[in-house]
């Protein structure tokens, strides 16, 4: 769809502020560093951003095609056509790992400041595409833009002092929060923080609930099905899972492994550092299996699958309009398709039409042999195999029981990015496709 | 004399107060002591505990919008009726015609928030390794919060019944079918069956139970409610209770050994 007059009339009124917003906040940072004197040229630096976002906001007003800011058009269209699951999955996992590799660079408040200033400066480029704001801008899609930005504070917040506390415990000190542990009175210390949270979260609401009216849609009718229909959006990294996975794994199974290897996590993490403080060094193991699930499999999932996959659950770039007739190629094939067919050149194992039970199930294990195999090392050898090599360690502090969940917890979690790299190399649709018993993984 | 003063002199108002104002120190610990919604938190506590970036706030923040969730959301079972007569017009008045129907979008926006600030609750626990002994069952107690939070919200995401909601309802109880032996799609179902017949079909598996019929219809819609009006509710605020309590007797807030 080609941004029409009407679009840019109804999100001028949006950037406008949006961007006054930016030059307020930028102008409030300039004017507090500026006060502080210890670094004037930052100041200045954030003063001309904030007059650049002035006249952003001046331009955006004018809800004139050629005055609008956005991004040009090839731009858009390279995004686009670069844009797919693959790379958003790789590029996501280099985005994470750079900012923990370097997390010593990235918490200095005014690197921190500038990705933020970009971030929300690409934010608002992009909303005066009409396809990228219909998007966002869906009444139930807004809360995950807040989540996105409020996570980025709050890890930047954390990683900020787990920084700071790493480097004392290198030098033998104890941690700040050891180093203030003087006691106050709960009135009125704490009962007035809360007193300014609540009046605090309850404006923020308000003004929520003013500017952006709840969706209600056409009334319920079993017979029109939405393409695509969406369950909320804090399932939506279930959903895309259903990508690589049948229901019964994807939507029941791994959505109880999560809650219960949450659940079983203070049980299985012996590590006795790191309590009461925050750290990273002292929990290094613990942190990436944590963040790994959470930023991984759960929050880029929840986005992916939000904002980029559009009718038929297709991928749609982020500036592309959700066509419903975007076809895509399904070349998928299951495993023992490949092994007995592809590279044995013989037809897949079937019982004879006369055979009973037993022969039927004794063929479908011989047709099912190399999944089985696959499978079976890896949940099955695969744990002992690491308590002797890379867990060792662990094996010995832990225990076999506890060893055993923990590891099988981890291998399962693995399932997932494991089944998307095979996918995306090999085509592989299943490992083990048995549906006479409905059982594909 | 100052009518302030002749007020908190009288009969009534210090048979409800039990303690002076808290002005000073001692006052200051006996308002702690003595008032039932105070008396939640300990009397003093460790300062860095309490510090912003420290602690985040968010899971008083949660408390909160369970709290606003409630007020809205009984101020809202005045407006609406769960049946498929009245359940989209009722929601369509609270917009166009009710005076207070900004209620739904407190509620809704409420909603979504009560989930993301449960996320970042339980990120700031795991970030400062609080779930590690003697914690551990707080945690368990927690995640099961969690989960209660997204039921939730779920089962409140059907009642506008309009074309988002029955269809994200759908979408999500579509798993239910595929429940490993107990779903009627679900590996292992051909197991159940006494004498050549099925005992987990379309109306008897897991799915059913879950909407109460075949498909998300009228009997789902009156399940939904009652799970989102009461029962969840209700399984919720009881383990809050736990779950406060909990912190204190588990060592009360978290800090350096």
């Amino acid at each position: 769809m080609h941004s029409s007059g009407f679009f840019l009339n109804d999100v001028a009124g949006f950037l406008g502020g949006y961007y006054t917003f930016l030059a307020i906040m930028n102008g409030i940072a300039a004017f507090l560093l500026w006060r502080k004197k210890d670094a004037p040229g930052w100041a200045l630096v954030w003063s001309v951003f904030a007059g650049v976002m002035m006249i952003l906001a001046s331009l955006a007003l004018s809800a004139s095609k050629s005055m609008v800011p956005a991004l040009p058009e090839a731009v858009r269209g390279l995004v686009n056509s670069l844009s797919g699951p693959v790379l958003y999955t790789l590029g996501t996992t280099a985005l994470f790992t750079g900012l923990f590799v370097f997390r010593k660079f990235f918490v200095q408040p005014m690197v921190a400041w500038s990705v933020l200033n970009f971030t929300l400066l690409l934010l608002g480029l992009s909303m005066a595409d009409e396809n990228f704001a219909a998007i966002v801008m869906k009444p139930d899609n807004v809360p995950i833009v807040g989540l996105v930005y409020l996570l980025a504070f709050f890890t930047w917040v954390a990683t900020k002092q787990a920084v700071v506390n790493d480097e004392r415990i290198k030098q033998g000190l104890p941690v700040v929060e050891k180093v203030n542990d003087e006691k106050v009175l709960v009135w009125p210390d704490l009962v007035y923080t809360e007193l300014i949270c609540m009046v605090g979260v309850s404006a923020l609401l308000l003004v929520w609930a003013l500017f952006l009216p709840a969706p209600l849609e056409e009334p319920a009718s079993s017979v029109k099905t939405p393409n695509p229909s969406k369950a909320p959006w804090y399932f939506l990294g279930l959903q895309e899972m259903l990508v690589y996975f049948d229901p019964w794994y994807a939507g029941v199974v791994l959505p109880s492994l999560v809650v219960f290897g949450l659940m079983a996590m203070p049980y299985l993490d012996f590590n006795k550092k790191g309590n009461g403080y925050y750290s990273i060094e002292e929990r290094k193991f613990s942190y990436l299996v944590y963040q790994f699930g959470f930023f991984e499999l759960w929050i880029t999932l929840i986005i992916l699958g939000t904002f980029l996959r559009g009718p038929n659950w297709n991928f749609f770039g982020p500036f592309e309009y959700w066509t419903p007739y975007k076809v895509e190629v399904l070349n998928n094939v299951d495993l023992p398709q490949m092994f007995w067919v592809q590279w044995l050149n013989q037809p897949l194992p079937r019982a004879p039409q006369d055979a009973g039970l037993l022969s039927q199930i004794g063929f479908i294990f011989l047709r099912e042999a190399p999944g089985l195999l696959i499978m079976g090392v890896y949940l099955v050898a695969l744990p002992p195999l690491m308590a002797v090599t890379i867990f060792r360690g662990f094996y010995a502090k832990m225990g076999f029981i506890r060893y055993m969940v923990m590891s099988n917890l981890m291998l399962l979690m693995l399932t997932l990015p494991l089944k998307m790299i095979l996918r995306w190399t090999v085509n592989l649709k299943y490992i083990i496709s048995i549906p006479e018993f409905s059982l594909n993984f | 004399m100052a009518i302030g003063e002749t007020i908190r002199n009288s009969q009534i108002w210090k048979s409800i107060f039990r303690h002076p104002m808290p002005l000073d120190r001692r006052n200051r610990i006996v308002v702690m002591l003595t008032n039932f919604f105070l008396h939640l938190h300990p009397v003093s506590i460790k300062k860095q505990g309490i510090a912003l970036s420290f602690t985040w706030c968010m899971g008083g923040v949660t408390f909160f919008l369970f709290l606003v969730e409630t007020v809205t959301g009984v101020l809202l079972m005045f407006y609406y009726r769960p049946t498929l007569e009245w359940a989209y017009n009722d929601i369509l008045a609270l917009r166009d015609v009710t005076s207070l129907g900004i209620l739904r979008e407190l509620h809704r926006w409420g909603a979504h928030a009560m989930v993301i600030t449960t996320w970042l609750h339980m990120y700031r626990v795991f970030l400062t390794g609080s779930y590690k002994p003697p914690r551990e069952f707080n945690w368990v107690i927690g995640v099961i919060l969690l989960l209660l939070t997204l039921l939730l919200s779920f089962t409140g995401y059907l009642l506008p019944w309009d074309q988002l909601a029955i269809w994200a309802i759908t979408v999500g109880s579509n798993m239910a079918r595929a429940t490993p032996i107990l779903g009627y799609e679900g590996p292992g179902q051909q197991l159940l069956t006494i004498g050549g017949i099925d005992m987990i079909t379309d109306g008897s598996d897991a799915r059913f139970g879950l909407l109460g019929a075949r498909f998300v219809g009228e009997e789902t819609l009156n399940r939904f409610y009652v799970l989102h009006c009461i029962a969840i509710p209700l399984a919720a605020a009881l383990l809050l209770a736990i779950h406060f309590w909990r912190v204190r007797k588990d060592g009360g807030i978290s800090g350096p050994l």
